[in-house]
């Protein structure tokens, strides 16, 4: 029997001893004795929600494609396991050779989002690997995050070694190489990170210095080094297509959140929705060919056995050549019991002509996000979604056979009114006045379903929003109250439902987003006194928070409410993401003024992506 | 086509539940191209039963799943595919086409065999006197133990559901078990275990047996002169 780094009495006391086992299907074993490089892949979540990110599976693949590499997973253990390690100075184990993280030589942390923090520092914690890069010995793996929250590092800058920006295919592989060429010269951990920072997208936070104002705001922002450059360029895949992906996803026995072949068809958006951050540092849109993913999607499938498959991308509709992919995998899926699952699709003719073949219409929903309840407010945030397409496609599918439609909004977005909040209750109940009109009685399958959601909006980094003001915990629930209200006002009230999210965390998500290195302190404080796993309802402390700030002094508001000036330097400006800082300020612009921006396949806007030589702003220029 | 797959759990699969083994058998079945036959509907799933749940935490040699298949190779041919896509501690031990007519495992199990050992710390004291007094206990004509129900608690004789109970032989600490298993009674090898500690005055500890079912069986006697028929027994290979 496999070597297991949990006594039997442990595994049997706690929730869900599949979490720490390994041995899943494709897992990857290797012999750590006959490896340069053994690499810690981490999720700083629960297994479940680890093992359901496609990004970490990709890397995995490609990292242990290589002879002399072993990668690892490893997941923040729930907090009932959490304990035992505690009490009993378990330390912190990777999946695969159930071997101590800190034995290893790389710690990746991928950081999907802000309120994950905690759980870091909880598995550098349990690892027994010091908070603080600079307090790091030789004994210490090098401690590397990346994804989409390394684009705003610094509220983190002190407890990685290095952030990886931009997509993890390009510079890994030097990465390693320099890591085994440092180590055979005798070079020093310091060594390693001072020629690991001159590699494009790698960005080392202790080699930076930063000045503030007096007003709390960024003076400088400079290397403190020679030879450490100022900017740091995002790194990202040009030719998507040589790019490897995943052969043989690894299976989890638990049922995960995500069970199912993803297949990635594209990165990028052309859309430029301006509160996105996803759709502007994933810039320029990159498509894999139709060969590409018919090969990874029946290769997929065999290995792993799943069931189901789901695209994934920000825009699915926007991929060149759908239709041909989906009939192809519909083809696939006949009579082997493979679901398909298709989600980012606008809905339209086509996409529910697909869907009724691949679903259960009367048990389906029908997803919209209009973002805005009004048009003006949809402009603003250059949605480019109209009323008009909302309840032409709702109609399209009612006579489809479908009665259940949700509908997703922000709320405290920049320039809305009461009008723009009430437009998210009368745009309900448009729709379902719309199934009345539209389906005769003797048809009707049952009443319809409007559900509408609304989170809090959160201005992100490398946005057109990154200058706008954040609503306060207590103007987020007035404007919800006020949606609540407008909807008890309407006609059809029975047949809506709306739902908003915390505003407690929203606030946080606020301060973290765009947060600097001051910020760093109080998540070590927070931590300290017992927060994490934030992300979990049951398990968040507003309380603990608050008091954290307090403690050291750090003003929540200076980065959510606080007004910032056209030219101000923010805590990000040093990372070069492609879109410009020129292009967002008119695109701030542009939204206060509720000026539409046409999509990168109408109209090139110059966003500054086009200097990567690649994507969308080729695509009729060969 | 009505096939039975014995199979083993062992290692660090013991630790996986029933339901996750449920699901993990119907990607195996994809994996390995098993030409296994779906419900119709929107939402296909495949037409598989398993015999018998087995507790977290005990490893198996004698585990069974039913499926029904479209068509089949042979069963060395479909046990080598299917090993090939298990995982370590998982195991196909044999492959067996049912008559048409065979009822389900599920609803025929009656009994199953167990080995029950001790874990590290946990032995007991004087091996020797511990195994030789298992035969006085099973002659015992009632065996009551005290079960927990909904209502409250309930004096139960366990004595008709042990068919056999003994030391596996004379070199290693390890008894054997053949005991009511399935619906109509089902008995837990930890049960019979702590009713025995209770006899010699003794409480068994938490987490204190190691247990390994090794086969499952049918009843092919009647209620008052069982005759234990392996569930793989029903079937035949496919050459």
């Amino acid at each position: 029997m496999k070597k297991l780094a949990l006594r039997d009495e442990i595994l049997l006391s706690v929730q869900q001893p599949a979490r720490y086992l390994g041995n899943e299907m494709n897992a990857v074993m290797k012999d750590p004795q006959k490896v340069d490089i053994r690499f810690a892949m981490c999720f700083p979540d629960v297994y479940e929600i680890g093992m359901s990110h496609l990004g970490m599976q990709i890397l995995y693949a490609m990292f242990n494609q290589r002879e002399d590499v072993y990668c690892e997973r490893v997941f923040s253990p729930w907090t009932d396991l959490d304990q035992i390690m505690r009490q009993e100075h378990i330390p912190l184990f990777a999946l695969e050779s159930q071997d101590p993280i800190k034995d290893f030589d790389f710690l990746g942390i991928t950081i999907q989002y802000e309120m994950c923090y905690t759980n870091i520092l909880q598995v550098l914690d349990l690892s027994g690997i010091p908070f603080h890069a600079e307090d790091r010995t030789e004994e210490d793996p090098i401690v590397i995050g990346g994804g989409p929250c390394a684009y705003n590092p610094e509220p983190l800058a002190p407890f990685f070694d290095l952030f990886y920006i931009g997509e993890g295919e390009t510079q890994y592989g030097p990465l390693f190489n320099l890591y085994k060429e440092n180590r055979k010269k005798g070079g020093s951990r310091v060594d390693f990170l001072k020629e690991a920072a001159k590699l494009p997208g790698i960005y080392v936070p202790m080699f930076y210095d930063t000045a503030y104002h007096e007003d709390g705001t960024i003076a400088s922002f400079k290397p403190n080094l020679p030879g450490i450059p100022e900017t740091i360029k995002k790194e990202l895949v040009l030719e998507m297509d040589k790019a490897p992906y995943i052969e043989k996803p690894v299976v989890p026995f638990l049922k995960v959140t995500q069970d199912r072949v993803v297949l990635e068809i594209q990165r990028g958006c052309i859309r430029g929705c301006r509160f996105c951050q996803a759709g502007n540092v994933y810039r320029p849109l990159r498509e894999h060919s139709l060969e590409y993913l018919k090969h990874y999607a029946s290769e997929m499938l065999k290995n792993s056995g799943h069931e189901e498959i789901s695209l994934s991308s920000l825009s699915s509709s926007d991929y060149t050549y759908l239709k041909e992919l989906v009939t192809f995998l519909i083809e696939e899926a006949e009579g082997k019991g493979i679901n398909i699952s298709l989600p980012s699709l606008r809905i339209d003719a086509f996409s529910l002509d697909v869907m009724s073949k691949v679903q259960d219409v009367k048990k389906s929903s029908l997803t919209f996000a209009p973002e805005a309840g009004s048009q003006r407010l949809r402009d603003v945030i250059n949605k480019g979604l109209t009323e008009e397409v909302i309840l032409k496609g709702a109609a399209e599918a009612f006579h489809g056979g479908w009665n259940r439609v949700k509908l997703y909004f922000m709320l405290g977005l920049p320039t809305e009114t009461r009008e723009d909040m009430e437009g998210i209750a009368l745009l309900s109940e448009k729709v379902a006045e719309l199934y009345y009109d539209e389906v005769p009685k003797e048809q009707r399958n049952g009443k319809v379903q409007v559900v509408a959601s609304s989170s809090f909006f959160v201005p992100k980094p490398f946005t057109p929003f990154q200058w706008a003001t954040m609503c306060t915990k207590e103007e987020f629930l007035e404007r919800a109250y006020i949606v609540k209200d407008k909807f008890k006002e309407m006609l059809n009230r029975k047949s809506l439902k709306y739902n908003y999210h915390e505003a407690d965390l929203t606030v946080l998500e606020g301060v973290l987003a765009r947060g600097d290195r001051r910020v760093a302190p109080v998540l070590e404080e927070v931590y300290k006194k017992g927060a994490m796993f934030d992300s979990w309802g049951e398990y968040f402390n507003n309380d603990l928070w608050m008091v954290a700030f307090e403690t050291c002094g750090v003003d929540m508001d200076f980065y959510t409410v606080r007004e910032r000036s056209l030219d101000e330097v923010f805590p990000w400006d040093f990372i070069d993401a492609g879109v410009s800082k020129e292009f967002l300020k008119r695109e701030w612009l542009n939204a206060i003024n509720e000026k539409v921006t046409p999509n990168c396949r109408q109209k090139c806007s110059g966003c500054g992506a086009r200097v990567f030589g690649g994507g969308v702003c080729f695509e009729d220029k060969n | 086509m009505k096939i039975r797959i014995k199979f083993a759990k062992e290692g660090t699969m013991k630790f996986i539940g029933h339901l996750d083994i449920m699901r993990y058998f119907q990607k195996v079945m994809r994996k390995a191209d098993v030409h296994i036959r779906y419900s119709e509907g929107f939402s296909p799933h495949q037409i598989m039963s398993f015999a018998s749940p087995l507790s977290v935490g005990a490893e198996s040699r004698g585990e069974y799943v039913d499926i029904e298949v479209l068509d089949t190779d042979s069963s060395a041919e479909m046990l080598k595919r299917i090993n090939e896509a298990m995982v370590d501690g998982m195991e196909a031990l044999s492959y067996k086409l049912l008559p048409d007519s065979a009822a389900n495992a599920m609803s025929i199990v009656a009994a199953a065999d167990y080995v029950v050992r001790f874990r590290e710390g946990h032995e007991p004291k004087d091996w020797h006197v511990f195994a030789a007094g298992l035969e006085e206990f099973l002659n015992q004509k009632e065996i009551l133990v005290t079960k927990k129900t909904k209502k409250g608690e309930r004096e139960m004789n366990i004595r008709p559901m042990i068919y056999a109970l003994s030391p596996v032989d004379s070199k290693e600490q390890a008894i054997f078990m053949k005991i009511a298993t399935g619906s109509a009674a089902n008995l837990k090898p930890d049960a019979v275990m702590q009713a025995y500690k209770k006899s010699l005055g003794e409480e068994l500890e938490p987490f204190a047996l190691l247990i390994t079912r090794m086969e499952v069986y049918a009843n092919t006697g009647s209620e008052d002169a069982p005759e234990f028929t392996a569930l793989e027994a029903f079937g035949d290979d496919i050459e």
